[in-house]
């Protein structure tokens, strides 16, 4: 088991042809990811080597679904056209978009999170790393060989704070990393991953990374608080940042919180969850709290 | 990118809400010009992307053209909450009958634009809102359909607004898409006694991502009050100088942002946010080096790089082919992990330069570098 990624889940590539499309595509490839086709309408017809395998690419998402049963999509178009592309996965019915772009216009990521949602489609991203499950597949441009397979669930939303805590914990492992973005919109939010690890036999604990701005790591406190019974230890970076720029009053209207890191500590360790002042000692409250519900150790 | 009071009132101009006459200027001479054009007497405001402005004495009235003049050379200069107010705007004053507020505003936890209005305008709006939040109405907007007549006279009739505000709320919608807002504000919204509905003051935030589709605020950019910073953006580094001792350069804006939390945690303070993303190209790191060497509150460096994508020994080629280009002449700490860590470090060792010393852990190399500002 794992959340939202198993080795079953064949990946589609809207993008594969680009310069990035390319590059993480033989890497996910290499990480053992089911990349089943890629989708450009102006390469419809022709394949890509990657190393030993010949991956087809279709004129549209439907084509690629069609023929060859994708049920995932990692989308590497420009911001231009993410927007575009996102919708037209979500009319073909893909069950989740994995959407890397960086720089969308937050109006373009609002329109195609509010539609795929209606679709049925989960979003994750825009401006992610992706997701990845440790030894099975890996959806976008999380390193595949810093962690092995294991009992942890890591939701952030930081590419390179994700890859830290990967490599700290490699020995105890992860059953899924999910990369949220760092958007102001975004598709898939701490809650949900929270929630779905768990439901998730194979998620022991969870590693929750937060950064500055917004609140929501505040409302993920409160969704541990309610719904989460597994442990939770937290990471939030900013506390020195500089101050961001003001929002007016709306801002301050809407969420009620000054979305400092201070705030989002204070919250999470009001809910339960251990935080941890820097990265390292992040992983060591994972240790400690793994080994104290194993007395024999792990 | 937040816009000045006086470019949001263009854009509202520009989409039909009404607005004061006003005109804009450095210059207290042509201040006086520019009084006696709108008639004698107006309000001189400072142009500051900050809030209580009107509280620090950045807005005044000024009864004729001499005083506008005058009144423009107090202001011109003057320091808003770390401001400096390079421009006025000068406007009619406005015969107010009420007060209100109105705004669209990005909710993230909705993934969507809510409104908020209020018929409680003026300065003291997020005090309504927390003492009495049923004085502030606040409307979900479904981004497909956007603000229509009907939404808006939805939103009016919930927040208690008179129904000629419904006209600026489809228009106020209408800034908020065409120019790729995240925020749109108008307080105070105001009627005026001859039954006129007025935006007297506005914010309006820019999405910079939709830079591509909006060039018209382009030149206005390059904003950047500290000149190291805008020898940074001019060499496209994601650089913001801070009042500390530890120079910091790193991978990945989170990583860099802890960075500089455990730095602070050892008792040091950043002198610096340098994020030099994902490659980590030799150039980059010789560049991010010498802007931050040139900077004499420097006391260490701490290069901070996880290798994900890129490979702890292509980021070591790039610190050794940056040393050739930049004279080394603080401490440098580096801590490279992740992969090829090994490979990286055997590289850095073999370079062997005397400034130059490695730490394996973050927050090792965090106490090093502050221990090293400390004793220079």
């Amino acid at each position: 088991m794992a959340i939202y990624l198993t080795k079953e889940s064949k990946v589609l590539v809207q993008g594969m042809t680009g310069g990035e499309g390319m590059k993480h595509t033989r890497r996910m490839l290499a990480a053992g990811t089911d990349v089943v086709c890629g989708v450009n309408p102006r390469k419809a017809g022709r394949t890509v080597d990657f190393d030993d395998r010949a991956v087809p690419v279709y004129g549209t998402v439907a084509e690629g679904m069609a023929a060859t049963g994708a049920d995932v999509t990692v989308v590497f178009v420009p911001p231009a056209f993410a927007k575009a592309a996102v919708l037209e996965a979500a009319d073909a019915g893909i069950g989740l978009a994995v959407v890397i772009t960086e720089g969308i216009p937050v109006h373009d990521s609002v329109a195609f999170t509010s539609y795929a949602r209606a679709k049925g489609t989960r979003v994750i991203g825009p401006n992610c790393p992706g997701l990845i499950t440790p030894g099975q597949s890996d959806a976008g441009i999380i390193p595949a060989d810093i962690t092995k397979p294991g009992r942890l669930g890591l939701v952030s939303k930081s590419g390179t704070l994700t890859y830290q805590l990967m490599y700290e914990l490699r020995d105890i492992g992860f059953s899924s990393c999910v990369g949220i973005g760092g958007d102001p919109v975004v598709g898939t939010s701490h809650i949900d991953c929270l929630a779905a690890f768990q439901e998730d036999p194979d998620t022991e604990l969870v590693v929750l990374i937060g950064e500055i701005g917004g609140d929501a790591e505040e409302r993920a406190a409160a969704y541990v608080r309610d719904h989460v019974t597994k442990p939770v230890v937290g990471y939030i970076a900013g506390f020195t940042a500089p101050e961001g720029r003001t929002m007016g009053h709306a801002g301050a209207i809407v969420s009620g919180s000054a979305g400092t890191a201070r705030a989002k500590r204070e919250a999470l360790e009001a809910a339960g969850v251990r935080v941890g002042s820097t990265p390292t000692e992040t992983a060591r409250l994972v240790l400690e709290l793994l080994d104290a519900r194993q007395p024999e150790g792990s | 990118m937040d816009l000045y009071e006086h470019q949001a009132r263009e854009l509202f101009e520009e989409h039909g809400i009404l607005v004061p006459r006003a005109e804009v200027t450095d210059s207290p001479k042509e201040a006086r010009e520019i009084a006696r054009r709108l008639g004698g007497r107006v309000v001189v405001k400072a142009q500051v992307k900050t809030g209580g402005r009107g509280k620090a004495g950045g807005v005044k009235l000024a009864a004729d053209p001499a005083a506008a003049e005058l009144t423009a050379r107090q202001i011109l200069g003057m320091a808003i909450k770390g401001h400096t107010v390079g421009k006025v705007m000068l406007a009619q004053p406005v015969d107010i009958e009420s007060e209100f507020y109105v705004s669209y505003v990005l909710d993230r936890a909705a993934g969507g634009f809510l409104a908020i209005a209020s018929a409680e305008g003026g300065m003291e709006i997020e005090e309504v809102a927390a003492t009495r939040p049923k004085a502030v109405a606040r409307v979900p907007v479904d981004p497909a359909r956007g603000v229509t007549s009907a939404k808006a006279g939805e939103i009016a009739e919930a927040a208690g607004l008179p129904p000629q505000t419904v006209d600026v709320l489809v228009r106020l919608w209408d800034v908020l898409v065409r120019e790729d807002a995240l925020l749109v504000e108008v307080n105070p919204l105001v009627r005026t006694r001859q039954g006129r509905i007025l935006a007297l003051d506005g914010k309006v935030t820019l999405d910079d991502n939709a830079r591509f589709r909006q060039s018209r605020w382009g030149a206005e950019e390059g904003e950047h009050h500290d000149p190291l910073e805008a020898t940074a953006a001019a060499k496209g580094l994601n650089y913001v100088k801070l009042d500390g001792e530890v120079g910091i350069i790193g991978n990945g804006a989170g990583l860099v942002m802890s960075t500089l939390d455990v730095v602070a945690g050892c008792g040091a303070r950043p002198a610096d946010f340098l994020d030099i993303g994902g490659g980590a190209s030799a150039q980059i790191m010789a560049d991010g080096l010498s802007v931050i060497l040139s900077d004499p509150a420097v006391k260490s460096v701490f290069v901070n790089v996880f290798g994900g994508i890129t490979a702890c020994d292509a980021v070591a080629d790039g610190i050794v082919r940056a040393l050739e280009t930049v004279r080394l002449t603080k401490p440098l700490v580096v801590r490279l992990d992740g992969n090829n860590a090994a490979r990286g470090r055997a590289i850095l060792d073999a370079r062997a330069h005397p400034l130059v010393e490695q730490a394996t852990t973050m927050d090792g190399a965090a106490r090093r570098a502050a221990e090293l500002a400390h004793s220079a």
